[in-house]
């Protein structure tokens, strides 16, 4: 009989391990909590670097998770789980019990709340939007518009909204608000190039490949302007444009300026799943609030709980490559496991070192 | 602007603020700024709302300005404060209540600490007791005296008299509040409302029948930073920062002006003379400047206080022009009389600032 594992969370990380556990002979039940599989990528039009559309990217893994005749349960919502010989027993909302040899949880992240930060007016003022709605727009092929309909003349773009920032208790960098921003800001230059945009930043982090590219493509070919400072506060103007305070920490000087639309780049944060999946598997939380994982660069897949393995962002902020890449991954530490490695309890160097 | 982000916010920023029973301490320089405000205070709550609040002579400044002038040390602060409160115990009284910000941003400071360093409390009590034999209880409510104007705005509008609205116009006034610093920028969680859109005031602005006005530099600094002010050579620092707050309300037309803090006031009032003799800009109608008042001298106006028993005659920028508006009486051949009747003189008056 196949060996079975239930995979926690239809996102990017859910579909490809789920793919790839299938491929290598497991019978795979993927849990998704709304009606459909993508996630986060089902609102995201173009990505960064190459500007690809997403769906390509969705069809690829809902590709993967057809083949391999992945078991999926939608509007599934887990009450409680329980270990049993060798594995564990997890009911559904629907009354459905499901048994496992292995837990994969892809629980993923939430986008920031924006009006956390009061000072930048999210919530309150009219042309302060998140880099998430402005995605919608792209998608529904909206014109990008004031809230009363005008071409906006300058658009600015707030980097690090709920990251890297003491004061909403998230210090961590959310890995792909910089580029993306740089993302936006061309698809915004390309739908108006008659608009102004800037980009108000801390540290520009172009890490992954072609990311520094694009960034360059921005100025060079689109005039895009990068200002290194971070938002003190914006205000409303009588107008409703936006009045922002920045220090241009380059130029070494405070500075105003009235934008007419205000894109905040929200970052990520632990999902509401992930919290409610922690508690109910016994799962434990690092100190930025993901998952933690057993081993910052050996075990990054493994849980503190014997058979149950993390993937993509439930553990920290991922790309989609670095999603996908982490998605293989466990389903190989799955595979591992329940071909009787001690992948728990697998002794690194250093336990070695110790004991002699 | 969306009102329903704003009262989000302020759902959040709720506090706690005592009924009864108050232990009242006055700031050390309001009594000269607007010498009526606080004596208002204490006549609306005994007379009007039934109130018991105590005064005790020996209470003595905070040394609040001494402190964040850095001429006065911390356990010095700390120790003048715990007398304080050893005064507040000796008469039996629990709830604290400030009339200045400076103050209440002292004691909330000086309590957080404590809470956090309970070794430095037990220090101050040890100084406390070697300097004075004196010995204290924590106050169980800290609440600025304009919380206590607040939370009870709507028994004073019910016993109004006047409303803020023009009575030719039937309009509401516009109002620009404009909160201290050291009420929640300190501490955003001790302010009704938070630090970044305060409702104390706006509390009372719309009980008592005004419009409150948003306007971009609503957040920025009235110009009594003590650093700014205290050292000479920076006052220009000081009418700059004033001279910001106008030039951005100005468009918006305010009637009036209301503040809570005793610094506030005081510079938004006399700056406006100094920058009617520096530039000869005025910002109200007709060459008049935009009157300033205190919470207390407002709540006074609507229960129809006669205006120069509220010290409104000590304003540089004449309040006549909101008396008029409301359609409170007045009498002008008493504005300069003293509290015994005589006259007192009337003042030289400013070349390009009207008054009257």
């Amino acid at each position: 009989m196949n060996k079975k594992v239930v995979v926690i969370g239809g996102g990017i990380a859910g579909m490809e391990s789920s793919a790839h556990l299938a491929a290598l002979g497991y019978e795979v039940t993927l849990l998704e909590k709304t009606d459909k599989l993508g996630g986060h990528l089902l609102n995201w039009e173009k990505l960064f670097p190459t500007m690809r559309m997403g769906k390509e990217v969705v069809t690829f893994l809902n590709e993967g998770v057809e083949k391999g005749k992945v078991n999926v349960i939608y509007n599934a919502e887990i009450l409680n789980t329980k270990e049993i010989m060798n594995g564990f027993s997890i009911t559904l909302n629907n009354n459905i019990v499901l048994e496992s040899d292995a837990i994969l949880v892809t629980t993923g992240y939430d986008l920031f709340d924006a009006s956390k930060k009061e000072e930048y007016g999210f919530g309150i003022y009219d042309n302060v939007i998140t880099s998430a709605e402005l995605e919608e727009k792209f998608m529904k092929g909206e014109k990008i518009t004031t809230s009363d309909g005008k071409i906006p003349k300058r658009i600015g773009f707030v980097h690090c909204v709920g990251s890297r920032d003491e004061k909403v208790g998230n210090t961590y960098c959310s890995k792909v608000c910089c580029v993306t921003a740089v993302k936006q800001s061309i698809e915004i230059k390309e739908h108006l190039p008659e608009t102004d945009v800037y980009c108000f930043y801390m540290d520009l982090r172009m890490y992954g490949m072609h990311f520094e590219a694009l960034y360059r493509e921005s100025q060079e070919k689109w005039g895009v302007n990068f200002v290194r400072g971070r938002l003190s506060e914006a205000c409303e103007n009588m107008d409703g444009s936006i009045l922002v305070k920045v220090e241009d920490t380059l130029a070494g000087k405070p500075m105003k300026m009235s934008v007419d639309l205000l894109v905040l780049m929200v970052g990520f944060e632990p999902s509401l799943g992930t919290k409610k999946v922690g508690k109910i598997l016994n799962l434990q939380f690092g100190v930025n609030r993901f998952f933690k994982t057993q081993d910052q660069h050996t075990l990054t897949n493994v849980s503190n709980v014997k058979g149950i393995f993390f993937a993509g962002s439930c553990t920290g902020p991922k790309t989609i490559t670095n999603t996908i890449t982490d998605a293989r991954a466990a389903a190989s530490t799955i595979a591992n496991y329940l071909s009787g490695h001690d992948i728990h309890n697998r002794i690194m160097t250093s336990d070695i070192k110790a004991t002699v | 602007m969306k009102l329903e982000g704003k009262k989000a916010i302020w759902k959040d920023y709720q506090k706690e603020i005592a009924d009864d029973k108050y232990f009242y301490v006055r700031s050390c320089i309001r009594q000269n700024f607007f010498p009526g405000s606080e004596t208002a205070f204490i006549r609306i709550l005994r007379e009007e709302l039934g109130k018991d609040i105590f005064e005790h002579p020996c209470h003595t400044t905070c040394t609040g300005i001494g402190y964040h002038g850095d001429i006065v040390p911390l356990d010095t602060m700390m120790t003048v404060v715990a007398r304080q409160f050893a005064l507040m115990t000796e008469a039996g009284y629990e709830n604290l209540v400030p009339s200045c910000i400076t103050s209440f941003g002292i004691y909330t400071e000086v309590l957080d600490t404590w809470h956090h360093f309970p070794e430095v409390e037990a220090k101050v009590r040890d100084y406390l007791i070697k300097a004075t034999g004196r010995e204290f209880k924590i106050p169980v409510n800290i609440a600025h005296a304009s919380d206590i104007t607040y939370k009870f705005r709507k028994e004073i509008a019910a016993k109004a008299k006047y409303k803020l609205v023009n009575k030719e116009t039937g309009q509401p006034l516009k109002v620009v509040e404009h909160i201290g610093c050291h009420y929640s920028k300190m501490f955003p969680d001790k302010g009704v409302g938070g630090a970044e859109y305060p409702y104390v005031l706006v509390g009372m602005i719309e009980e008592w029948g005004g419009e409150v006005v948003d306007y971009p530099e609503r957040r920025h600094c009235c110009g009594f930073g003590f650093r700014q002010y205290l050292v000479q050579a920076n006052r220009g620092y000081s009418i700059a920062c004033s001279h910001k707050k106008f030039e951005s309300m100005e468009p918006y037309k305010p009637d009036m002006i209301i503040t809570n803090c005793p610094g506030c006031p005081m510079f938004l009032d006399k700056w406006q003379y100094a920058i009617a003799e520096m530039e000869g800009k005025t910002y109200g109608e007709n060459g008049h400047g935009i009157p300033v008042f205190t919470y207390e001298e407002v709540a006074g106006m609507v229960l129809g206080y006669n205006p120069w028993d509220l010290g409104l005659q000590t304003h540089q920028v004449s309040c006549e022009t909101v008396l008029d508006k409301i359609g409170i009486p007045y009498n002008p051949d008493e504005k300069y009389n003293g509290i015994n009747g005589i006259k007192l003189g009337v003042p030289e008056m400013p070349v390009n600032l009207k008054c009257c």
